[in-house]
């Protein structure tokens, strides 16, 4: 077990340029009666991925609001860790047969864990399925213990669900992403969307000069609209979808495509999905499929930024973020309805959803056709971001979570 | 300036959605959970979510009618639900009771589509309210227009729009104070009637400041209370 020190913070007044003096000063008025209470996060990983993404900019914005947190990283071996993926991917509705084995190691390494940290906290929030094990050390009736949940659980291998229901439903409340994504449970089950950061490297506002070189870069027009879709390369985004629906568009529109996304050599399918795509676009100057580096936020945010349509054309999702992150940007989107999507495309009032490739290239046609509306879903996409998937909202929801949840003070 | 008898503070609410027992593919099952959801669950898809979605003023009223439009497309049911203004409500109950009546007599009349299912299946969801003074008192309208001026949008949707539940009148948290501490009348019914569906909370504010704005320049040309009794 470890206790992650942050090493960047951005104070709390900073937020207050994006989202204003009152929201600045409502969070410390809610956080008021929370000074010193002792809150605990623990998830698996320190650096990568959303979660840790998320908790290094919340933990030390709920320091600077006076609680006493820490954030604790639990340790496992490779095996562990093989198990867990396989668990994640089980619990997402992959076919999964575990072996009894895979339970013991899961078991062994979170015991391990309990004995290295004292869990004493008076809020303890666990996140994911890998430290969930964890509430077994908990003493009778003592803090508020809550499992956060970043995944999709509304169809999950039933044999895994049944391992890790036994954990979860001795927690005091689970924290989902999206009612969907939700199970039956005896405890409280609460919404929190995901969120991004307004002032991270992906979102923050951006010279002209600097999208413009990325433009040149890549080379990509700045002058004819461009159709973006930032995904990585696999076939649950249906990257070759896209670029049939803007086959279609192209008939009555002369405008690019960009497709970007991390680099597929790690990941053997990624590759086997890039060289499909690019046997997809191959003859057409207009496709840009781009792989970028694996951590270019400033890339991805120039993109977003430049175009003029940002497509999410996902098979299946879990939130995906990336819709909000376009809207932030005040882009019109359109997307697919699955997963986290709909929470962030209120049909026609921030975004178009489709269902198709078809549908999909009807509407980024309309869209293409009535630019002002067009402008106006992004800028109400943008004041729903505002509103709903920022950092600052989620740190909101768990000061309203412990103020719910606290003995009177 | 006319200070009042009593100063009006300002208080903040942070909701925390709950994930209900309820959801629905039909409009069928739409009408069971009306009937049966908690009282929470009403006011968080009608008067919480006006609060957070307050930037939408084109057609967006509650989550029940933006479900029945864009998944269960029946526009024409869609229309009534939307059409319910929540500030003819002060109760929950009075409202749950319409909302059930509408669903009903339109699956009466179109008994086919009771069952059809539609796009995406509607959660029904609840709001936990926490109330927290906001750090800020008004005992005139200077410093009233201040406080307003400085409040987050919670902090003004609680006093503006889900106050008329807690007041259990038809009026709102700001007029109520204007006319019964600042004997304001005329201001408060003024502010009363700017139209929360066809407003965001920005504009609904800023309209309320500029009320209170022209109140003030009265004021300064030598005019002190409103001439009508307080009511």
């Amino acid at each position: 077990m470890t206790t992650v020190q942050v090493a960047t913070r951005v104070p709390l007044d900073e937020y207050a340029t994006v989202i204003g003096d009152g929201e600045i000063d409502e969070m410390r008025a809610l956080a008021r009666p929370l000074t010193g209470r002792t809150v605990q996060m623990i998830n698996s990983t320190a650096v990568g991925g959303g979660v840790a993404e998320m908790l290094n900019r919340i933990v030390p914005l709920a320091e600077e609001l006076g609680l006493n947190i820490r954030w604790d990283v639990m340790t496992g071996g490779d095996d562990f860790f093989e198990v867990t993926k396989a668990f994640h991917n089980a619990l997402h509705g992959e076919p999964y047969h575990p072996e009894p084995a895979h339970f013991e190691i899961f078991r062994a390494y979170n015991e391990q864990n309990i004995k290295r940290i004292p869990l004493d906290s008076e809020f303890i929030i666990i996140h994911d399925p890998q430290p969930a094990g964890f509430i077994e050390a908990r003493k009778r009736k003592s803090g508020h213990w809550i499992w956060r949940c970043h995944i999709d659980l509304s169809h999950p291998s039933p044999s895994v669900w049944s391992f890790l229901e036994s954990y979860v439903s001795q927690y005091d409340g689970a924290i989902f992403s999206s009612p969907q994504f939700a199970r039956q449970l005896p405890i409280r089950q609460y919404l929190f969307y995901p969120a991004i950061d307004p002032l991270s490297e992906k979102n923050r506002e951006l010279e002209p000069e600097f999208i413009m070189q990325v433009l040149t870069r890549y080379s990509i027009d700045p002058l004819r609209p461009i159709l973006t879709q930032i995904s990585r390369f696999d076939r649950l985004k249906d990257p070759v979808g896209v670029i049939r629906a803007y086959r279609i568009v192209r008939r009555y529109f002369d405008c690019q495509l960009v497709l970007a996304g991390g680099s597929a050599t790690d990941d053997p399918e990624g590759v086997e999905v890039l060289k499909e795509v690019k046997r997809a676009a191959e003859g057409d100057p207009d496709i840009k499929v781009l792989e970028l580096p694996p951590w270019a936020p400033l890339e991805v945010n120039a993109l977003q930024r430049a175009s003029t349509i940002v497509i999410q054309k996902s098979l299946r999702e879990g939130f995906g973020l990336t819709v909000s992150e376009a809207l932030w940007k005040k882009k019109p989107v359109v997307a697919s309805a699955v997963g986290g999507i709909p929470n962030q495309i209120i049909h026609k009032h921030t975004g178009l959803l489709a269902h198709s490739v078809e549908g999909t290239a009807y509407q980024v046609r309309f869209l293409l056709s009535h630019p002002e509306i067009a402008a106006r879903l992004g800028e109400h996409g943008y004041a729903h971001v505002k509103e709903n998937f920022l950092i600052t909202q989620n740190l909101k929801r768990y000061l309203t979570l412990f103020l719910a949840s606290q003995p009177a003070v | 300036m006319t200070a009042a008898e009593g100063p009006f503070e300002f208080f903040t609410v942070a909701y925390l959605t709950q994930i209900g027992n309820y959801s629905a593919g039909t409009l069928a099952e739409l009408l069971n959970g009306l009937e049966h959801c908690s009282d929470a669950s009403i006011f968080h898809h009608t008067y919480q979510t006006l609060g957070s979605h307050h930037y939408l003023t084109e057609g967006f009223s509650n989550d029940f009618a933006q479900w029945v439009l864009a998944d269960a497309n029946r526009d024409a049911l869609a229309e009534q639900l939307a059409a319910l203004d929540i500030r003819d409500y002060n109760s929950i109950a009075a409202l749950r009771s319409d909302l059930c009546r509408i669903v009903h007599d339109f699956i009466d009349e179109h008994p086919d589509f009771a069952g059809q299912e539609a796009l995406e299946r509607f959660y029904f969801c609840e709001s936990l309210q926490v109330t927290r003074p906001f750090g800020l008192t008004a005992s005139d309208l200077d410093e009233f227009h201040l406080g307003v001026a400085r409040l987050s949008h919670s902090a003004f949707y609680f006093h503006f729009i889900s106050s008329r539940l807690r007041l259990q009148l038809r009026t709102n948290d700001f007029s109520h104070w204007l006319a019964n501490a600042l004997g304001l009348k005329t201001l408060a019914d003024s502010i009363n009637r700017i139209d929360i569906y066809t407003n965001t909370l920005d504009s609904a504010r800023a309209k309320l400041l500029r009320l209170i704005e022209r109140e003030r320049r009265k004021h300064d040309h030598g005019s002190s209370r409103d001439p009508r009794p307080a009511g």
